[in-house]
């Protein structure tokens, strides 16, 4: 063994970078759960191509796996890695431009024959050429070490033994950055379980990794990052589409109400339907519909039901989705709609993530057709937005949006598991007798006699003896719920409608301005909560003030935004569209926001966006 | 015929509570809404409407218990008109909104009412889907072959050649069998009734409101507006014995009065054709068919399907095709109990904790 030095860091960022098939997102997940275990703060960010899997070792096929942990609080998957795991020339290509100078490149040299390199049009190979001179390239021959550490597996083919080498680059790493590789080897144990030659050369390979890393001299030092202080808890890491998966269930088991999911599948969200389906052990069923439309239908029967219904989408999803949403409008039954939104228009980037839905579920349905619309934040948020998207739609009996996106599905971060005894309480009322009086005095049943305080009509669901009625997407009388086509009654009932959700209580706008003294402030939604707060952080470091506030309710507006919005000089609002946002508050308070956006299918970064606060500030300075 | 008596295992009603033995006998009157009926006068709905009304008390079921979901369309407006529970939803969805009612309430009737616009066009997809998936559901697709609530314009069942608003100078669609269509989609339960036969058409309701799975049964029924006569030549008495084929299980397959009747054999080449009884019983022309909707094959039904022609030469009514097969919704909520009970019963807080904990976890403090 050589001797070398350890050095501790606050904060790495590592992207793991290679071919569809090579196991990178595999590999950035167990890295990632060795870290959480560490006790570090942590924020991931997958990126991957639409193609399952495209022509070998070129750019398009290229997949990769963004990791920032740190000692301290970490807010976004970083702007540039401090380390680059190219697995082949097409991964170096791809993302040698994001790799700063002086950073770190472990590159997979057995895939840079002459062949591959052409693939991606390198005339030579740049790890012999001098045009990587600027950084510190550890070259190594990750494909050939791993089939000769898996030399004794005589059952496995070459081919066999080549796929175990995402293990031998997570050895690696593992070792240079000290993380524990039990956790791995349990998850590989239950994964290969039936397969022990498998299992065993995976876990060879593992091992080889870091025997690799822990015998040659190429490496100077390992790192330390010691755990970030967190709140006590009991922690677990969690994407947003598993956290929204759980917040559903959650709100299931608060409401007493079963869960049933009408879902299409789709990506970004998909993954929440494979999660539902595996929670049935929780009284959740999971409908996969014929096409997007049934899925809504689906949920909205089961609500009609009595049941938690709830479907899962993506942006074109919503826009087949959009009649139904109409019709739960009319029928003001409780129904919730997830939106992962992606890159658009039309098919658009199915697997980058994008802010541009806010108009379409806010406003892309005919007639007027208001709906409460939700953002989560973070992707742990992801949990609590779930619940308290059920929370509205059931007391209010309206459907619901909640809008999230690609980056905060994909993306994990540590997050402090609740007790269920200290989530909301929801109870849910269904009607169970009469609600009025006829004529005569008798006792009769007015489905559509609101709840003078929410606005609510009540849930009567089939089944119920005494109120049975007829409820439809033509435009009823007010009270009774007849068919009506009366010039008052429709002007009412649209007002009616508007002014439930109006009403919806939602919680005040808090914002972060620490010194008071800002004159700017930096207002978003959705996932951009991390990389606005990690700007206003370098901002603020940088000794100026500034102001940040996050939207998680979209429609209606928190009670004081615009009262927050009148306190500063400018208001900043960075969006992944052209400007959604911005046009919303433009109209509803007259305010002469400053839209900063990109649509770029990736998250923000932390400089551009303290860069683009900055300049703000130098006009109000 | 009912399901009983093909020795089925279980009803469609299995699990829908019936009314106790002390209720009072329901009558017509119970399952009529208070909202005035806004058909066209003559619509060919007043009397599926009427026969639907008197039919539902024989099933013998609290009215709560009872679900009508409709599309778009004039007969989509049935919900309205009977007093248990409804929804009138969007043009072609019901199907797939009885889906997710029927699949969370095993306790309810669930029928959907459609028509040939909303079942076959723009609800085609959800249509097919709801049967091949088999949930427990009974759908009433009445079909008068013409867009009635637009006024007038040809559809996915119209004629050939039917001159409407949008076809000046006739249609050049080909239409759909809805039968054909429904077996190709695997069907478990097929029919096919006439508006105007209400003996005949409550004997269907019964059998496919006991059917556990997806019952389609088509109905013929006039428009008056916009289409009328379109079902003529099957009314008319002169006409209607030598053209209505009447599918009877265990009966062979006639046509024509007595005098003149003509039976269905099955030429070596396996062509169905109609010859004359005297002929059919010599055997040499093909073996007579005899009527079996419970072969697992669903060949036979739709070569019945086939003889049905625009012409209405001859038309097949009664039950094509009644089948045992495992219900969607039956499955999906075995696999949720199953997994509900192997656990121990309904997730407990602490159970809801240990989901959301998952499996790697770590403390902190």
């Amino acid at each position: 063994m050589t001797s070398r030095t350890v050095q501790t860091l606050d904060r790495v960022v590592i992207r793991f970078a290679g071919d569809s098939g090579d196991g990178m997102q595999l590999t950035g997940d167990r890295f990632t759960s060795e870290t959480a275990a560490m006790g570090n703060d942590l924020s991931t960010l997958p990126n991957f191509p639409a193609e399952i899997r495209a022509p070998q070792g070129t750019l398009p096929g290229v997949s990769s796996f963004q990791l920032h942990f740190a000692d301290h609080d970490v807010l976004t998957p970083g702007d540039a890695p401090d380390v680059l795991v190219a697995m082949n020339p097409a991964a170096l290509k791809a993302n040698l431009p994001d790799l700063p100078r002086g950073a770190t490149l472990i590159a997979n040299t057995d895939e840079f024959s002459a062949r591959n390199l052409a693939k991606v049009g390198y005339p030579a190979n740049p790890l012999e050429d001098g045009s990587l001179e600027s950084w510190h390239v550890h070259p190594v021959a990750l494909t050939s070490i791993t089939v000769e550490a898996l030399a004794e597996f005589g059952g496995l083919t070459r081919k066999e033994k080549e796929r175990a080498k995402n293990m031998f680059a997570l050895g690696l790493l593992s070792w240079m950055y000290t993380r524990p590789t039990t956790g791995t080897e349990a998850f590989l144990e239950k994964k290969f379980g039936g397969q022990p030659e498998i299992l065993a050369a995976n876990l060879a390979a593992l091992r080889a990794g870091w025997n690799y890393g822990e015998t040659t001299e190429d490496f100077a030092s390992t790192f330390v990052v010691n755990p970030a202080p967190m709140p006590p808890g009991t922690y677990r890491n969690v994407t947003g589409n598993t956290a929204l998966a759980l917040g559903l269930v959650a709100a299931s088991h608060r409401t007493g109400r079963p869960l049933v999911l009408g879902s299409y599948p789709i990506t970004p969200a998909s993954d929440i339907l494979h999660a539902l389906s595996g929670m049935k052990r929780h009284g959740v069923t999971t409908i996969q519909a014929e096409d997007e439309i049934a899925g809504i239908g689906i949920a909205l029967g089961a609500a009609y039901g009595g049941s938690i219904g709830v479907t899962t989408t993506s942006g074109p999803g919503i826009a087949l989705k959009s009649e139904t949403i109409g019709l739960a409008v009319s029928l003001e039954l409780p129904l919730v709609v997830v939106d992962i939104q992606r890159g658009g228009p039309s098919t658009g980037l199915p697997t980058k993530t994008e802010q541009a839905d806010l108009l379409q579920v806010m406003f892309g349905r005919n007639g007027e057709s208001p709906v409460p619309v939700l953002a989560a934040q973070t992707p742990a948020d992801c949990f609590d937005m779930a619940l308290e998207a059920v929370r509205v739609a059931t007391a209010y009996r309206t459907p619901v949006v909640l809008l999230s996106d690609g980056y905060l599905a994909n993306g994990s971060e540590p997050w402090a598991v609740p007790e269920t005894a200290d989530l909301p309480a929801m109870a849910v009322d269904l009607a169970a007798e009469p609600n009025a009086t006829d004529d005569a005095g008798e006792p009769v049943f007015r489905p559509y006699l609101r709840d003078p305080a929410t606005l609510a009509r009540p849930w009567a669901v089939p089944g119920t003896p005494g109120l049975e009625h007829r409820i439809g997407g033509i435009e009823k009388a007010d009270v009774t719920g007849d068919i009506s086509y009366d010039p008052d009654n429709h002007d009412r009932m649209v007002r009616l409608r508007q002014a439930k959700v109006d009403g919806v209580v939602v919680p005040d706008l808090e914002v972060d301005d620490p010194t008071g003294e800002a004159k700017v402030l930096v207002l978003g939604w959705g996932s951009t909560y991390g990389p606005i707060a990690a700007a206003a952080r370098v901002v603020r470091n940088a000794g100026h003030a500034v102001a940040r506030a996050h939207l998680r309710h979209l429609n209606p507006f928190p009670a004081n935004l615009g009262a927050v919005l009148a306190r500063y000089d400018r208001v900043v609002v960075p969006e992944m569209n052209t400007g959604q946002l911005a046009m919303l508050l433009r109209a509803r308070y007259l305010v002469d926001v400053r839209s900063y956006t990109s649509v770029r299918g990736l998250p923000f970064t932390t400089v551009e966006l303290a860069d683009a606060v900055s300049t703000t500030l130098e006009e109000v300075s | 015929m009912t399901t009983a008596d093909l020795g089925m295992p279980v009803s469609g009603l299995q699990n829908v509570p019936p009314l106790p033995d002390d209720a009072p006998r329901q009558a017509k009157r119970d399952f009529t809404s208070d909202q005035e009926v806004r058909w066209c006068p003559g619509c060919g709905d007043y009397v599926i409407l009427a026969a639907v009304q008197s039919f539902l008390p024989e099933l013998g079921l609290r009215r709560e218990n009872i679900v009508f979901v409709s599309g778009i369309g004039c007969s989509s407006r049935f919900p309205y008109y009977l007093d248990t529970y409804g929804m009138h939803s969007i043009h072609g969805r019901a199907p797939a909104i009885a889906t997710g009612l029927a699949t969370s309430r095993p306790d309810l009737s669930v029928w959907v009412v459609t028509g040939d616009g909303d079942a076959l066009s723009i609800g085609g997809n959800h249509l097919i889907h709801a049967l091949r998936r088999n949930v427990n559901m009974t759908i009433l697709l009445f079909n008068n072959q013409i867009y009635g609530l637009t006024k007038g314009q040809y559809s996915p069942t119209s004629r050939p050649g039917t001159v409407t608003k949008s076809s000046p100078l006739g249609s050049v669609d080909s239409p759909f069998n809805p039968v054909s269509l429904a077996l190709g989609a695997e069907a478990t339960f097929v029919a096919r009734a006439m508006e105007s036969d209400r003996a005949e058409l409550k004997e269907i309701l019964k059998a496919a409101a006991e059917h556990r799975g997806t019952a389609l049964v088509e109905i013929y029924q006039n428009c008056p507006i916009f289409n009328d006569g379109a079902f003529e030549v099957l009314k008319d008495r002169s006409q209607q014995e030598a053209r209505i084929v009447r599918l009877r299980s265990g009966e062979a397959i006639t046509v024509g009065a007595e005098d003149d009747r003509k039976v269905l054999v099955r030429q070596g080449s396996g062509v169905m054709k109609f010859i004359a009884e005297e002929q059919a019983e010599t055997g040499e022309k093909g073996a007579v068919v005899v009527h079996d909707p419970t072969l697992d094959d669903p060949s036979q039904a739709f070569q019945l399907s086939r003889l049905d022609t625009p012409d209405m030469t001859h038309v097949p009514m009664g039950i094509f095709r009644q089948v045992a097969r495992p219900t969607y919704d039956d499955l999906v909520r075995s696999q949720v109990d199953g997994a509900v009970t192997a656990a121990g019963g309904p997730a407990t807080d602490e159970d809801l904790t240990a989901l959301l904990r998952g499996r790697d976890t770590w403390t902190v403090g």
